[in-house]
């Protein structure tokens, strides 16, 4: 038998409509693979697809457990993405989130029980001040000292929970709560005022108001990349560094503003951390939520589109969300973030994999818009030059 | 895909080896061509092609950028393998899998890129990766004193012990040269070998090439310049669109440079030449550059005391060699680079240092030598790219919004008026060399500047498309523009130009009238020689 003969061929542009479908592919090529390995693991795929359907998105409170388990990936996926877009590669949403949120819960704590008018606004900025300023360290070390920000960010993430930690275990700081009798077996930080908490929307599901301050911040990033001359100059030196340097545009500056508004999302993620969620430091919680690298990945499936990353968010929540849910003693949750893993690897796949067709057999056939003006000029040659071209 | 077409590529190879069996005039090519098609998606790069070369001829292989000479050439030294159709040796059919099979069929490559080793010698880069019989040894001497005599017989100056590094461009192509001899080149194809070259460096090229071919080899030349073909080689070939669309034998038909490029193109063409300005350079300065110096990233000064002005209406040429301080002396001006010292005036005011958008609103336009990359991003939509520098005008937007439809009815104006093939949607990418230029020329001239910087504009573009190029140039100097036409094309600039500056090492050695300038003297100065000098040898020639 003979093999069939194929060859990888770059395409010369992808169709328009493959970009947008592939994220979409991917997933479902990812859950026939988790399928094939759930088989192959002794257990039907229908019927656990089934409970992840419903744990995430149709059981009682399944849908409010998904959107909390999506806003802060909603925040630190838009904080990729816009960073991500501008070839910025702001690895450290974890840490800037984490700075935030002790800046908004000190802010919290020291307004006491003012009026969540008050409060949640001062909570916001602080927390934007808090994802700013750690993002400016690598956005300026990129800036000045070509530093590499991939791993300037990255090093940060690791500083910033030693931060936490010693504010709440290895001292005796603002933020660590020394009073209550939880506190006194474990270290733990101080509470909000119950008045400080931030509101929830809807009946039957809570719509936490941080999920509601990304949507705007999507739709407002959106407009933005798209339609403004600050965005266009984004989208300039993004493609090419060098003619946004012709062109007059200042790319340093650029730079930094995209870490300072990529550092802000993830700072926003930090302040709804404390303000929707917990209500104080809760140092391991946010060290093992790894909410800024999860939003990297929010962020790639959505093609680092804001708009996309709202439903990116939401799809990504429900199957964290689902994966606690339906963990057990028959379903480990290493399962399903091994389901998670492949759609991540396989739209990762899917951005290189676009640009190429496959073909099959000996010869690869010219696009047909290659052959027509050649056909066209080469009867004009024949026609012209049979003269002179007599050797 | 479809199998008749398989069945149609057998039956013609096929076909054409019986052909070859039967009527070639086997024995009396040195290398040949017979049926050659390859294919790459979206491109027929190759159809078809016939391709002969005899022992002891100065073989042109002519073609526009695109007509697969290239490709061709990649075939005969094995990098590609044909989808169809037979290379043959002396007659012999051949299916070379590497180039190495090619070098042992004696057909070697001279590329634009050359593959020298910096810190070795000449003889040491002449043997290296060279294994003979001799097994590992290296005897330094006999190589040294076998690549001086294989120098001598061609007339080349080269010294077998020096080191690359410090061999000018020039030189190091004479190595590529010896390197390909001394390993048993019988046929040897350059590159457009030309385009690195001063006028005289090419004309020593030719000097040992013709040796070449005199001793029974077989030289390939490769190149889109009409005149050097017509000058140095016995026959032509010419491929057009993929195809060869003729050849003739130049020693006995007299085919000039307009009619080599009626083959190539298919149709008459028409070089604009410039009308001169009557009194060039005496209206008043649009551009007035004194004692500017720049230095490079490391430090290393690469403009040293520039003195220049530029009149409205008038085409200033800057000839030289590539790399001498053109790039800075562009990017100076258009505020891409800052200078070290020095005084930019544009119409008498000051010109901040460095500062592109100052540069860009008093006027100062610029096509820079990166098409792709620095004068167009590329992944971006010919609309995009048009609105490059103008997105900041009120114009196109409000506030810090930015208008799509306007810029788009603007990118619809323009593409008509420049005639460029695409659409507002088209990514600059996917533009061929001149259209790409036209989309640049486009946005650059209709800012309506005073100064116009353009770098190369005619490079790797087709004979069409620098037709209509160099009628935009001339158009906007018409139009009372002053344009600083940096170009490697000595031609170009003496059509186009009204004065012409030579540069050599960052310093501008001396500014002709284009009128009377000739191309013995420039090329003097390119080297870094003075005008002074250049009248002295002449005299000492006489």
């Amino acid at each position: 038998m003979q093999w069939i003969e194929f060859r990888l061929e770059k395409r010369l542009e992808p169709p328009r409509w493959l970009g947008p479908s592939m994220p979409f592919i991917a997933v479902s090529a990812a859950l026939f693979l988790g399928a094939v390995i759930l088989l192959v693991s002794g257990r039907n795929p229908v019927v656990i697809y089934q409970r992840m359907f419903q744990a995430a998105f149709t059981n009682p409170g399944a849908l409010s457990a998904t959107l909390t388990a999506a806003t802060p990936l909603l925040l630190t996926g838009l904080a990729a993405a816009v960073a991500f877009r501008m070839r910025v590669w702001n690895i450290g949403a974890d840490g800037q989130l984490m700075i935030a949120a002790v800046l908004a819960a000190g802010v919290g704590i020291a307004l006491g029980e003012r009026s969540i008018a008050i409060s949640l606004p001062a909570m916001l900025v602080a927390g934007v001040i808090g994802g700013v300023a750690w993002a400016l360290i690598p956005a300026l070390l990129r800036a000045y000292l070509r530093t590499s920000e991939v791993l300037t960010t990255l090093m940060l993430n690791y500083v910033a929970p030693l931060i936490l930690f010693y504010l709440i275990i290895d001292s005796t700081s603002y933020w660590r709560d020394l009073e209550s009798p939880s506190a006194r077996v474990f270290p733990q930080g101080k509470t909000l005022a119950e008045s400080d908490f931030w509101p929830e929307y809807g009946e039957g599901i809570s719509v936490p108001f941080g999920l509601v301050v990304g949507v705007v911040l999507a739709v407002l990033l959106a407009v933005l990349l798209r339609s403004t001359r600050l965005g266009f100059q984004m989208k300039v030196a993004a493609d090419s560094e060098a003619a946004g340097h012709y062109a007059g545009i200042r790319t340093v500056r650029l730079l930094i503003l995209v870490m300072v508004i990529s550092g802000a999302l993830a700072g926003v993620a930090g302040a709804s951390q404390v303000g929707d969620f917990s209500h104080r430091i809760e140092p391991k919680a946010l060290q093992f939520a790894t909410y800024g690298y999860t939003g990297i990945a929010v962020a790639a499936l959505a093609r680092y589109n804001p708009l996309g990353v709202v439903l990116s968010a939401f799809l990504v929540g429900g199957m964290t969300n689902a994966g606690f849910a339906i963990q057990g003693v028959d379903l480990p949750l290493g399962l399903i973030g091994l389901i998670q893993g492949l759609i991540l690897l396989l739209v990762a796949a899917s951005e290189v994999s676009s640009r190429y067709r496959f073909v099959f057999g000996r010869r690869a056939r010219p696009e047909p818009h290659g052959t027509e003006p050649l056909r066209e000029i080469d009867e004009q040659t024949a026609a012209g030059t049979g003269q002179e071209a007599a050797p | 895909m479809q199998p008749h077409e398989y069945m149609e590529d057998r039956e013609m190879l096929k076909m054409i080896e019986e052909s070859v069996a039967d009527s070639a005039p086997a024995g009396s090519s040195a290398l040949a061509a017979r049926g050659i098609t390859k294919a790459f998606p979206g491109v027929l790069a190759n159809d078809r092609i016939d391709f002969d070369v005899v022992p002891g001829e100065v073989h042109a292989l002519l073609g526009e950028n695109g007509s697969g000479k290239t490709t061709l050439c990649k075939i005969l030294t094995g990098l590609y393998r044909p989808d169809a159709g037979l290379v043959l040796v002396d007659g012999q059919p051949v299916h070379f899998r590497s180039p190495a099979e090619a070098y042992a069929a004696g057909i070697f490559m001279v590329h634009q890129h050359f593959s020298l080793v910096g810190p070795l010698t000449v003889a040491e880069n002449v043997v290296l990766g060279w294994t003979r019989e001799g097994g590992f040894r290296f005897n330094r001497a006999d190589v040294e004193d076998q690549v001086a005599a294989v120098a001598e017989r061609l007339e080349m100056h080269v010294d077998p012990r020096a080191q690359i590094s410090r061999l000018s461009v020039g030189e190091r192509q004479r190595v590529e040269i010896l390197k390909a001899l001394y390993r048993g080149a019988r046929t040897l194809i350059l590159d457009e070998p030309t385009t690195v070259l001063t006028p005289q460096e090419a004309d020593q090229l030719f000097i040992s090439l013709r040796r070449m071919a005199d001793a029974g080899e077989s030289v390939v030349f490769i190149s889109h310049k009409l005149d050097e073909v017509s000058a140095l080689c016995d026959r032509v070939t010419v491929l057009r669109q993929g195809r060869t669309s003729g050849s003739a034998d130049l020693r006995e038909e007299r085919v000039d440079a307009r009619g080599l490029a009626r083959l190539m193109v298919g149709r008459d063409i028409h070089f604009e030449r410039r009308s001169r300005l009557a009194a060039a350079g005496e209206g008043a300065a649009v551009l007035e550059m004194s004692g500017v110096s720049a230095v490079d990233e490391d430090g290393s000064r690469v403009l040293t005391d520039i003195e220049l002005s530029i009149g409205a209406g008038e085409i200033l040429g800057l000839a030289g060699v590539a790399g001498n301080g053109q790039l800075a002396l562009a990017e100076v001006i258009t505020g891409v680079r800052p200078s070290a010292s020095g005084d930019i005036a544009l119409d008498g005011e000051p010109i901040p240092s460095g500062d592109v958008r100052a540069a860009v609103d008093r006027g100062i336009a610029y096509v820079p030598e990166d098409r792709m990359g620095t004068g167009l991003a590329p992944g971006l939509s010919v609309a995009d790219n048009i609105a490059l520098k103008a997105f900041r005008r009120p114009e196109y937007g409000r506030g810090p919004f930015l208008s799509r439809p306007r810029i788009e009815e603007r990118t619809n104006v323009l593409i008509t008026e420049f005639d460029v093939k695409g659409t507002v949607d088209t990514l600059a990418r996917q533009l061929s060399g001149g259209n790409a230029q036209r989309v640049v020329l486009a946005r650059e001239i209709s800012s309506q500047p005073r100064l116009l910087v353009v770098a190369t504009p005619t490079r790797g573009l087709d004979v069409s498309a620098m037709e209509t190029i160099r009628g935009l140039l001339i158009d906007a100097a018409d139009a009372g523009v002053a344009i600083l036409l940096i170009s490697e094309d000595l031609g170009e600039i003496l059509d186009l130009a009204d004065r012409v500056a030579v540069i050599c090492a960052g310093r501008i050695q001396g500014v002709l009238d284009a009128e009377e300038a000739d191309v013995e003297e420039i090329g003097l100065l390119m080297m870094g020689g003075s005008v002074e000098r250049a009248e002295g040898t002449a005299d000492a020639v006489d």
